[in-house]
């Protein structure tokens, strides 16, 4: 079984839903990437998403777009972000690593060599934010090849007929993309999430991930009652601007234990 | 016969170039977008309206023009200017204005957003706005608000609202990201008027279509003035609808010689150009896979041109393609070599040129003298010079 695979499968055993904080890769600098990524697996972290900085995150709103221009600027690098993944490896081998970006970069790194050096770092997992379903044949046989899972992009959208397509060759999780948006701006309602995610577990078997709009452990706890992990990007961000790593995990912590309290309070 | 104007293929591709490299939130849009548009290109009555349109409102079909002073003075081949120019607006980007609203209209989209470099495609999209009566969001780097003031100013008075986009190097590409992002967060009702031959398939072919009009009047223009094909065609090439218009209807035409003129900046060999075939490689930028300007690690590099117009680090992906296949040929002219070109025209033709066609007329000038004088250079004049006299003005030391 893959990491990710056992989180869920060890998290639905207990009946819980999984908190997936993201982190963009050496924003500000590669020391306090290294210091969120081991102190968020300390601090009720199920699974890390980390950012690879690229020039032109299309999808990605004012929050993450200057955290990856920070990321850039302290000289981020596909390499340097897989090293930082070996490194968080040399103390953690068991929270799984997710890797999301654009495919610039990696074409540029070359798809092969970049899904074997990957999997030799310890990532489980990518997310190709602008390769959708109809282009993903570029990067599923080498993924598969390495035993990476491949996270596809489900967005408010995407028709039931369209959803087997953007499934196909899916695994690990499907990322619920939960407004029409760019990362952090809009909230969905509990309201939307009731009418959205039953109609993905009927296509689907994998868990559900819920991103875009996740901010406070309240909207968390929301995520936790319809879906099985939230996503919280561009709040911890901020957070990490305004204050410093402490105050993020002390952000990922009170996230955690709104997660896990929403399924208590539910069942 | 082996045609070359087929492309692309079902996935949007010519040969390895192009493509749909979007997020899945867009994806779901261009599908309908691309039902729509072939749906809309057989159908007579969509195809009537834009007849209509193009004749009485754009003034089709725009005049081919013998420059025979220009001719004179370079000493070798006949030099004709399609004159796109004398367009309603100014230059060659409303014929694909009027033909993404017309589609826009028919989907019932009731919102409509486009990013701008120069400012030619926005003033063009608010104006089609206009007519139509719909709202208009244009997308401009802060920096090309700044260089293309006129535009600007005239966007305003179309009704358009002018976002500044200051992220990123605050031109023509980071307008576009912006574009998009609007489009992601707006999806039900907003309808993205790209302005160039890029972006994801169906954009590419549909602008093309849309802007083919040049190359098939010119073809026949051509043929009743002199009775025959141009020796060459040629056309600046930013994202390239202007040339791509031109060249497509000559694809098939191995008599023809078609050359794409990339903006040099400073020099090819210095860091500050724009020429992404000539000195960029193959990457994934705006939603389609064609040579872009970037760095050992993927990241897009800032382009630089005089000319907000070419001021872009990619270009259409079947410019890429043609390029590969070595049927067009690309070559780059630098600012000065562009504002050169800028000065002779404007002297010995009456027409103050668009800085970005000036970069095809200073290639011209390298080439023509060397030709015959029965032979034929056919320049497509993509746009006016009225909207760039402030740049150039500071560029040569003027005070206005």
């Amino acid at each position: 079984m893959s990491r990710i695979a056992g989180v869920f499968a060890k998290l639905r055993a207990s009946g819980q839903a999984a908190l997936i904080p993201f982190v963009e890769a050496y924003d500000p600098d590669r020391a306090t990437s290294l210091a969120l990524l081991d102190g968020m697996a300390a601090n009720g972290a199920d699974i890390i998403e980390i950012g690879m900085p690229f020039t032109d995150p299309m999808a990605d709103g004012p929050t993450i777009q200057t955290a990856g221009r920070r990321g850039l600027l302290a000289g981020a690098t596909l390499h340097g972000v897989l090293g930082l993944v070996e490194e968080f490896r040399r103390a953690n081998n068991h929270t799984p690593i997710v890797l999301m970006g654009y495919l610039n970069p990696i074409l540029s790194y070359g798809v092969e060599k970049f899904c074997a050096d990957a999997a030799m770092v310890g990532v489980d997992g990518l997310i190709v934010v602008d390769l959708p379903a109809e282009e993903a044949d570029l990067l599923l046989p080498d993924a598969g090849k390495n035993k990476l899972d491949v996270i596809r992009l489900v967005a408010p959208t995407t028709s039931n007929e369209r959803l087997p397509l953007v499934l196909e060759g899916s695994s690990g999780f499907v990322y619920y993309v939960s407004i029409t948006g760019i990362t952090g701006t809009r909230t969905a309602t509990a309201a939307d999430l009731a009418r959205d995610i039953p109609r993905i577990r009927a296509a689907t078997d994998l868990p559900i991930a819920v991103g875009f709009g996740v901010r406070t452990p309240e909207q968390a706890a929301v995520v936790a009652q319809h879906a099985d992990a939230a996503i919280v990007a561009s709040a911890l961000i901020e957070t990490l601007c305004r204050e410093n790593v402490a105050a993020v995990l002390r952000d990922v912590k009170a996230l955690s234990d709104g997660i896990r309290n929403a399924r208590k309070a539910a069942a | 016969m082996n045609s070359l104007r087929h492309a692309p293929d079902a996935r949007g591709r010519f040969g390895e170039f192009g493509g749909r490299y979007v997020a899945e939130t867009l994806m779901p849009l261009i599908l309908e977008l691309e039902a729509a548009y072939e749906a809309a290109k057989t159908d007579p009555e969509f195809q009537s309206e834009l007849a209509y349109y193009l004749k009485h409102y754009v003034g089709r079909p725009s005049a081919l023009w013998y420059a025979e002073r220009l001719s004179k003075e370079l000493g070798g081949a006949k030099i004709y200017f399609k004159r796109e120019e004398l367009n309603h607006t100014g230059a060659h980007k409303i014929n694909n204005c009027i033909g993404q609203i017309l589609l826009a209209k028919r989907m019932g989209k009731t919102r409509i957003i486009a990013e701008t470099g120069a400012g030619q495609h926005g003033v063009a999209t608010a104006t089609v706005c206009a007519l139509f009566g719909l709202p208009c969001t244009i997308y401009m780097g802060a920096v090309d608000v700044e260089r293309q003031k006129p535009n600007v100013f005239r966007m305003k008075l179309l009704g358009a609202e002018v976002v500044p986009v200051s992220s990123g190097s605050a031109t023509l590409k980071d307008a576009m990201n912006d574009a998009m992002r609007d489009w992601v967060a707006n999806v039900r009702d907003t309808f993205y008027l790209i302005g160039t031959v890029a972006g994801p398939h169906p954009y590419p072919a549909m602008v093309r279509d849309f802007q083919c009009i040049i190359g098939e009047e010119a073809r026949a223009q051509l043929m009743e003035a002199e009775g025959k094909l141009p020796d060459v065609a040629i056309a600046c090439v930013g994202g390239g609808s202007n040339a791509m218009g031109l060249f497509h209807p000559f694809l098939d035409e191995p008599s023809v010689k078609l050359i794409g003129v990339e903006a040099a900046g400073h020099g090819l060999d210095t860091e500050q150009h724009a020429a992404s075939l000539n000195r960029g490689r193959p990457g994934v930028l705006h939603g389609n896979r064609t040579y872009l300007l970037q760095d050992a690690d993927g990241q897009i590099i800032e382009a630089h041109s005089i000319s907000a117009g070419l001021d872009y680090p990619g270009i259409g992906p079947e410019h890429a393609w043609l390029h590969d296949i070595g049927r067009v040929e690309y070559v780059g002219v630098t600012d000065d070599e562009a504002l050169a070109a800028f000065q002779l025209c404007s002297r010995a033709e009456g027409i103050i040129p668009a800085l970005e066609t000036s970069h095809a007329i200073a290639h011209i000038m390298k080439i023509a003298g060397k030709m015959g004088k029965d032979q034929i250079i056919l320049l497509n004049m993509s746009g006016r010079g009225d909207k760039d006299i402030f740049s150039v003005a500071k560029y040569l030391g003027a005070e206005l």
